[in-house]
């Protein structure tokens, strides 16, 4: 999982760390589990990607929590490009 | 906030600078004459509202955002010299996908509880709700049941009846003596007061005037802008609203409209309340311009404190060192304050980036920091040793 700059605080400064789960909903929520935190910061309190955040596995944007995951995924957090 | 205790302090004060760009933190001399300004902390987050708890005078709260983030609360127990991040910030319940559950944008308000309850805090959110945390600030949860109320969600309104950025929770009071009595204001939605420790809530609105052609009876119409309860006599409390500044005595539920006392080229418009520490006859407003489409700075481009020393029956002016032309200034609700000093110094921050200062309850003002971000919010702390 490829953490952006704005949450590096929460991982040590570690711009990549290993997560497992078989839906993006189980990675966050072992990121959580390891950086406490930071998944609030991604994702709301009624489970829904924040307005300025986007999540993509590999090449492809995740539209939602239960965006399916296989073994070797890339997942990037990206802070949208919101204008300005 | 103001001094939550009626002693008077004396010595150095610092001061707790919330900007749409990050913290910073004033330290004067004991005179109060000579400031240094910190780094920046948390350089291009939104801070809110940062609160040092008097009771201990080195826990801090920090309210914070970014322009891509969730919100979050950073706190530190060495007066600011280290911080770590809430690991469960306010947030509303998770609601079934069928149900429209909300979500915070961000923490505007932070209060520390009564000296008997030596760890609880509560927080003001947007959108509005009241949280409180029961361990110095490092968790929070949902408080009372107003949240998810009908009616209080109801008079809370939605993102359109809220201020520019957002409908807010602020103005959180505590009784002095007596934790389960308990004030908070909603802009827009009123002002309600508890007497059970939150498990009911009474709106306190008589009195109080709304926009010319909305029903006074109805608490959404309401807007009150700031708060203040004074210390040395809490039966008292003071309040800057969208439309007046009035003054309340309990046991009475009526405000009473101070602000038609004011000067009528000036007005009784503005966001920021001041009460002294130590004299509940003296309280503190910033006007600001209210007439057409409210341009919200200084009537005339003229800043000015205005002082009543006999509870609002009249008001003088105190603008000696501010500019006295061309400074368009706004005072947002949170960036003026004052310290626990027998002669109470004050402090106001600008939406241009200046912190104001005077030593001498508002008779001369002195610039003492210039070209930080706009500023949010000042508080003034006496630190323990």
């Amino acid at each position: 999982m490829h953490i952006p700059t704005a949450l590096r605080s929460y991982t040590a400064q570690q711009g990549e760390v290993q997560v497992e789960g078989t839906t993006l909903a189980d990675a966050l929520a072992a990121l959580d589990r390891r950086f406490p935190g930071i998944r609030f910061r991604i994702i709301t309190e009624q489970e829904i990607i924040r307005p300025h955040i986007r999540i993509f596995v590999n090449d492809v944007q995740a539209p939602h929590l239960a965006a399916p995951l296989q073994r070797e995924d890339h997942i990037y957090i990206v802070c949208a490009l919101s204008g300005g | 906030m103001t001094p939550s205790t009626a002693t008077a302090s004396s010595g150095a004060v610092t001061l707790l600078i919330g900007t749409r760009k990050g913290a910073f933190i004033l330290k004067s001399d004991r005179t109060r004459r000579t400031w240094k300004v910190s780094a920046p902390l948390f350089l291009g987050h939104i801070i809110h509202h940062v609160v040092c708890d008097p009771r201990d005078r080195r826990t801090m709260l920090m309210a914070a955002s970014t322009g891509h983030l969730g919100p979050t609360i950073f706190r530190s127990t060495d007066a600011g010299k280290t911080w770590k991040e809430s690991p469960a910030p306010p947030a509303f319940p998770k609601l079934p996908e069928s149900e429209k559950g909300r979500a915070v944008n961000h923490t505007f308000w932070l209060t520390p509880c009564h000296p008997n309850e030596p760890t609880a805090w509560y927080a003001g959110t947007s959108p509005q709700g009241l949280f409180r945390s029961d361990d110095g600030g490092v968790t929070w949860k949902p408080f009372s049941y107003i949240n998810d109320d009908p009616q209080y969600r109801e008079w809370m309104g939605t993102v359109q009846d809220g201020t520019p950025d957002g409908p807010k929770l602020h103005s959180i009071i505590v009784d002095p003596r007596d934790p389960q009595h308990l004030y908070f204001g909603m802009s827009g939605g009123g002002v309600h007061e508890s007497v059970d420790g939150g498990k009911t809530f009474q709106t306190l609105l008589q009195g109080m005037d709304v926009v010319e052609g909305f029903d006074r009876t109805t608490p959404t119409f309401h807007d009150p802008h700031c708060i203040r309860l004074c210390p040395n006599n809490p039966d008292r409390l003071y309040q800057q609203n969208h439309c007046g500044i009035y003054r309340i005595d309990r046991p009475s539920d009526t405000w009473v409209r101070i602000g038609k006392n004011m000067p009528k080229k000036v007005g009784d418009i503005g966001f920021p309340m001041v009460v002294h520490p130590h004299n509940a006859d003296c309280a503190w407003v910033f006007p600001m311009d209210g007439t057409t489409v409210w341009p919200r700075v200084s009537p005339e481009g003229k800043p000015a404190a205005y002082v009543t020393r006999n509870a609002g029956k009249t008001w003088t002016r105190q603008d000696k060192g501010f500019p006295r032309a061309n400074a368009w200034w706004t005072v947002k609700r949170q960036a003026m304050s004052n310290d626990a000093h027998e002669t109470t110094g004050l402090y106001v921050g600008t939406t241009q980036g200046e912190i104001w200062a005077s030593r001498n309850e508002g008779a001369t003002w002195t610039c003492i920091a210039r070209h930080l971000p706009e500023i949010y919010s000042v508080e003034a702390a006496t630190l323990g040793r």
